[in-house]
């Protein structure tokens, strides 16, 4: 097999997912992406690992082992992520990741730095 | 003692009476008169001895080298001869004897400590400046006495005339400082020292090569410090001081300075025709001139200030003559009545009540009010007006005597222009001087009028010194015997030519004036002026400061007043308008000087405000800008920032890729 | 570039032991490749772009099982039976359950794109051409040859990773345990925060207390400046919080959540 199949569809699922995330709203569809992408890296590493080992003769198998961690990795991530977006969610009553603007330059600070500063002090309160 | 430390003394011993009295003033009150009154009487004593010391003998010359100072050495320098002892007996006596007036006149100022060692501080500078052989310690005495002239003209620095009249005194003789402290150096130059000796053997030699760059310099310092034309005018204003001060400073001592200056360094300046000519030219505009606008003026003390233009005019005459026994013959007996005169002033604005010789002329009996100022006045006046046996008309006729003797052309090496220069404008002004002392004297006693107010006696100090004055103004005329053997030798006898001339002159200047008087004063009746201090019973020094301030409110100008039974007036006709006010000398260095200085720096504002700022806050602008479009950028948006930078990254790595296959 | 040097010579020598293969005559596992490819691509593209928030997990279940299928096409069977267990078994079922936690909408919501997408669009377009262009032109040629033992058998796999990755793997037992502890840490409440909710009514909460929901001043802040919409607060706090079907502390937080849904059908609208 040509080791072109499985690394240009590599590279479109990857760019899917780098779609997915620059352009979904909800943070959950966000770490679906992510996930998109991460499995793209997935079977690039598992078409390489097949290629070397037969071609260079390798027995390290580090792109499988790789592979392994990766979908470790990633467990943990979607775990930790989503905890995230829950307490988000509770804080905010959104998971809307372009609601999230806290830290926008605010209109009101144009050349006034005095109005600027409760916001900005809401902003550090919010953000802590 | 030797000679040179006695003479090391006279200057220190004030010094240390200032310095102390600085010191001392505010938390010993009780010590500050005998420290102000004893160093410069200690002084004299110092200064009598060695003046009878040193004689008419061989000028004491020492020096000591402080510290090398490249390549032209400054040493600290004595150099005393007959010029240098008998000024500094004058210096000494017209500071007692100021200490002493002082001591009444200002006796409730508040300000009388640092007062009393100012005067101090300048009686030693001045001392200083007599005695120095060395131009650059010469040159350490005369700032410090510019700068004590500074601080005690603005000694009632609560009015604005006297704020504007210490400015006004700095700035015009830093005016001429400047030109006379490059002339210095470039006299040093040609010498290769500072030693008035040295340069004046090197000058006997012939070794200067600028004589008459070097002579107009140091004219211009000359000019300034001894108020000579065109830079004369700080003088007049400078009477907003207490008069012990303008006696001191701005009458015997300080203004001479400058011909003092000229008489030691003559030969430097007798080296260049041209700068006696120019010197000529100066004395006999600054003589004229002075004596028609103190012919106008209605201050009393302005009127002093204009006559001690015109008699330093004189003495710079002299000089100009290439006679400097003349010249310091004047300096001396014009130190000593000139002195009295202001004293005596200041004595008579105390029990007047007023400075404005209008408000005087309509006082009856103010002589039997101050009898002691009166017949010291009327002789000091006497000598002013060249009147004999006064001292005034023997120094006097030396001046005309040595005129005479350059425009006859006996003399060598002056040329005659500037003799025949001297002789006629110091005729003319022999007889303005008679007219404006007749003046003086006819205003001020012999008013008609309301009584003249009651003060009670003048202090006894204040008294006292108005007749140790009045010696020397009537005897100094004896002085033409021995003078001559202190000085260079030159003849100091009056010519009868001379003699009979400027008397001559003098007395129908006097009797014209007379008869203008009383022709007028009959007016002064129909026209009721002046107004009179509010506190009679305050010091001499309070009364002054507010006769000074309240002369302009009340006359309309601080010099003069619109007073139709002055003599003055009828005499100098249409020509009283502008003597009044100096020929409007300020006038025209407003225009020439201030304007255009004041023109320029609101030209330099406004390119500073409106064009360099402009840029800065031009460049200012784009800054801004970027900041504004960089914070429409800050949306806050995580997912645009992460498409900023994985486009970036996409950019890039095609651009790396682009290059690393080109170059393989 | 040194990489595609490399795989550039290792090209050769493959040419020369297995002679050359053209794309223009695929083999059949090649076939079989693309086909699940096409399938997993196209339910890749959906997942990111459909509008309905559970279809889209349901559509990463079809793209990551595809990808199983691939990784089996490739004979690594242990990685595809990994695959399987662990993302469409187990990740997908999480993130269904985070969309559920999150009252995410059943059925077709407008705005699940944000404004951003163009640009998104542009960068990934752009991005694909790049990566695809630069694999393309390195590996165009590169052959792999499937046959004989499987490269990623069980017992392959097993002994590479217990004998020279045991170290890492434990190591990644350790990184495991940290994420579990952390996502227990980020989801529980403190006792402060429990009492501060038990203590107030949600309904009668005034605006300057903390929200029982979350961490007080941000909860507070958000509540009251962030968010305009809290007058519809009160209308759905009437609402009994028993339906909801959720079991986790988020439940007792209605206030919070409530106003949620206010924006959530304003930013709708």
């Amino acid at each position: 097999m040509h080791l072109a199949y499985p690394a240009v569809l590599s590279a479109l699922l990857f760019c899917t997912g780098l779609y997915g995330v620059l352009a979904r709203r909800n943070a959950i569809l966000v770490l679906m992406s992510v996930e998109l992408m991460l499995n793209a890296v997935n079977l690039n590493l598992v078409a390489f690992d097949i290629w070397l080992s037969r071609t260079a003769q390798d027995t390290l198998h580090s792109g499988q082992a790789l592979t392994l961690f990766t979908i470790a990795i990633a467990a943990a991530e979607i775990g930790i992520g989503l905890a995230i977006v829950l307490a988000v969610y509770r804080n905010r009553g959104t998971s809307d990741i372009d609601r999230l603007r806290d830290t926008a330059e605010s209109a009101a600070s144009d050349d006034d730095p005095e109005s600027a500063r409760p916001e900005t002090a809401e902003k550090a309160e919010a953000t802590a | 003692m030797t000679t040179t430390t006695l003479a090391v003394l006279v200057p220190l011993l004030p010094f240390l009476g200032a310095v102390a009295g600085l010191l001392l003033g505010r938390t010993a009150p009780g010590f500050v008169r005998p420290l102000a009154v004893l160093p410069p009487l200690g002084a004299l004593a110092l200064a009598v001895t060695v003046a009878v010391r040193q004689g008419s003998g061989q000028a004491v010359s020492a020096a000591t080298e402080l510290t090398p100072t490249g390549s032209v050495p400054i040493e600290l320098a004595l150099y005393i001869d007959g010029f240098a002892a008998l000024v500094a007996v004058l210096v000494g006596l017209v500071a007692t004897c100021v200490q002493i007036y002082s001591t009444g006149y200002l006796r409730d100022d508040p300000r009388y400590p640092s007062y009393a060692a100012l005067v101090s501080l300048f009686t030693s500078a001045m001392l200083l400046v007599v005695y120095s052989g060395d131009l650059m310690v010469l040159l350490v005495g005369w700032e410090i006495m510019g700068i004590c002239s500074y601080f005690l003209v603005g000694h009632y620095w609560e009015t604005p005339e006297a704020r504007a009249a210490s400015i006004k005194a700095f700035l015009v003789t830093k005016l001429g400082d400047v030109p006379f402290l490059i002339g210095l150096f470039a006299l040093a130059t040609d010498a290769g020292s500072f030693r008035i000796t040295k340069i004046l053997g090197t000058v006997a030699s012939g070794g200067l090569d600028h004589p008459t760059l070097i002579a107009l310099l140091l004219l211009a310092g000359v000019a300034g410090k001894s108020a000579q034309f065109p830079l004369h005018t700080w003088l007049p204003d400078a009477m907003a001081g207490p008069t012990p001060v303008s006696a001191l400073i701005h009458a015997a001592t300080m203004v001479a300075a400058g011909v003092y200056f000229v008489a030691r360094l003559l030969p430097v300046f007798a080296a260049s025709a041209a700068a006696l000519v120019v010197l000529a030219v100066m004395a006999a505009v600054t003589m004229t001139g002075s004596a028609l606008a103190a012919l106008a003026q209605d201050d009393i003390k302005r009127v002093l200030a204009y006559s001690t233009i015109g008699q330093l005019g004189y003495m710079t005459g002299a000089l100009a003559v290439g006679d400097r026994g003349a010249a310091v013959f004047h300096l001396i007996s014009h130190g000593a009545f000139k002195a009295l005169l202001f004293l005596g002033a200041g004595v008579i604005i105390h029990a007047a009540g007023t400075n404005s010789l209008a408000a005087m002329s309509r006082m009856r009996n103010l002589r039997a009010r101050v009898p002691d100022a009166f017949w010291t006045m009327t002789v000091a006046l006497l000598a002013l007006a060249a009147i004999p046996p006064f001292s005034g008309f023997f120094s006097k006729e030396a001046v005309l005597g040595a005129a005479e003797h350059v425009a006859t052309g006996h003399t060598e090496g002056v040329p005659g222009a500037a003799g025949w220069i001297v002789l006629v404008s110091g005729l003319v002004t022999a007889l303005l001087t008679a007219a404006y002392a007749m003046r003086l004297w006819l205003l001020t006693f012999r008013g008609h009028g309301a009584e003249a107010p009651d003060h009670g006696r003048q202090p006894l100090s204040m008294n006292a010194v108005l007749w140790v004055l009045a010696v020397p103004s009537v005897v100094l005329g004896l002085g033409i015997g021995p003078l001559p053997d202190w000085f260079d030798g030159h003849d100091l006898t009056p010519t009868l030519t001379t003699s009979v001339l400027a008397t001559g002159v003098a007395l129908v200047g006097a009797i014209t004036t007379y008869g203008a008087w009383r022709h007028t004063s009959a007016m002064a009746v129909h026209f009721p002026i002046g107004v009179v201090a509010a506190y009679p019973d305050a010091d001499g020094g309070m009364v002054e400061a507010e006769a000074i301030a309240s002369h302009a409110p009340a006359y309309g100008d601080v010099a003069s007043a619109h007073d139709p039974a002055d003599p003055g007036r009828l005499l100098l006709g249409p020509l009283h308008r502008h003597a009044a006010v100096g020929f409007h000398l300020d006038a025209v260095y407003a225009a020439l000087f201030v304007r255009p200085v004041q023109a320029g720096a609101a030209l330099v504002r406004f390119l500073d405000r409106e064009v360099v700022d402009t840029y800065v806050r031009g460049a200012a602008t784009l800054p801004r800008w970027l900041g504004e479009a960089v914070r429409r950028a800050q949306t806050g948006n995580v997912q645009t920032y992460v498409s900023a930078l994985l486009a970036g990254t996409v950019v890039l790595t095609v651009a790396v890729l682009l290059v690393a296959t080109a170059g393989a | 570039m040194t990489l595609a040097a490399a795989t550039v010579a290792a090209a050769q020598t493959t040419t020369t032991a297995a002679g050359p293969q053209g794309f223009l005559s695929p083999t059949g596992v090649e076939i079989a490749f693309l086909l699940v490819g096409l399938v997993t691509f196209g339910a890749a593209i959906v997942t990111v772009t459909t509008k309905q928030l559970v279809h889209a997990a349901l559509w990463l279940v079809v793209a990551l099982g595809g990808l199983a299928v691939e990784y089996l096409l490739l004979t690594a069977e242990f990685i595809a039976w990994v695959q399987v267990l662990i993302y469409v078994g187990s990740v997908v079922v999480l993130l269904l359950f985070g969309l559920m936690l999150t009252r995410a909408p059943i059925g077709r919501s407008p705005d699940a794109d944000s404004a951003n997408r163009w640009a998104a669009l542009a960068v990934a377009i752009a991005a694909a051409c790049a990566l695809v262009w630069v694999v393309v032109d390195a590996f165009r040629t590169t052959w792999i040859d499937l046959d004989g033992p499987a490269a990623g058998s069980t017992a392959v796999t097993g002994a590479s990773l217990f004998q020279s990755w045991v170290l890492p793997f434990e190591a990644l037992s350790v990184l495991l345990l940290a994420a579990l502890v952390g996502a227990i840490v980020l989801s529980r409440r403190t006792a402060a925060e429990q009492r501060g909710a038990d203590a107030t009514p949600a309904g009668e909460r005034p605006a300057g207390t903390p929200a029982p929901g979350g961490r007080p001043t941000g909860a507070d802040r958000s509540s009251a400046g962030a968010r305009p919409t809290s007058g519809a607060r009160t209308e759905h706090d009437a609402r009994p919080s028993g339906d909801d079907t959720r079991a986790d502390p988020a439940g007792s937080a209605p206030g919070a959540d409530d106003e949620s849904r206010g924006d959530r059908k304003e930013g709708a609208r």
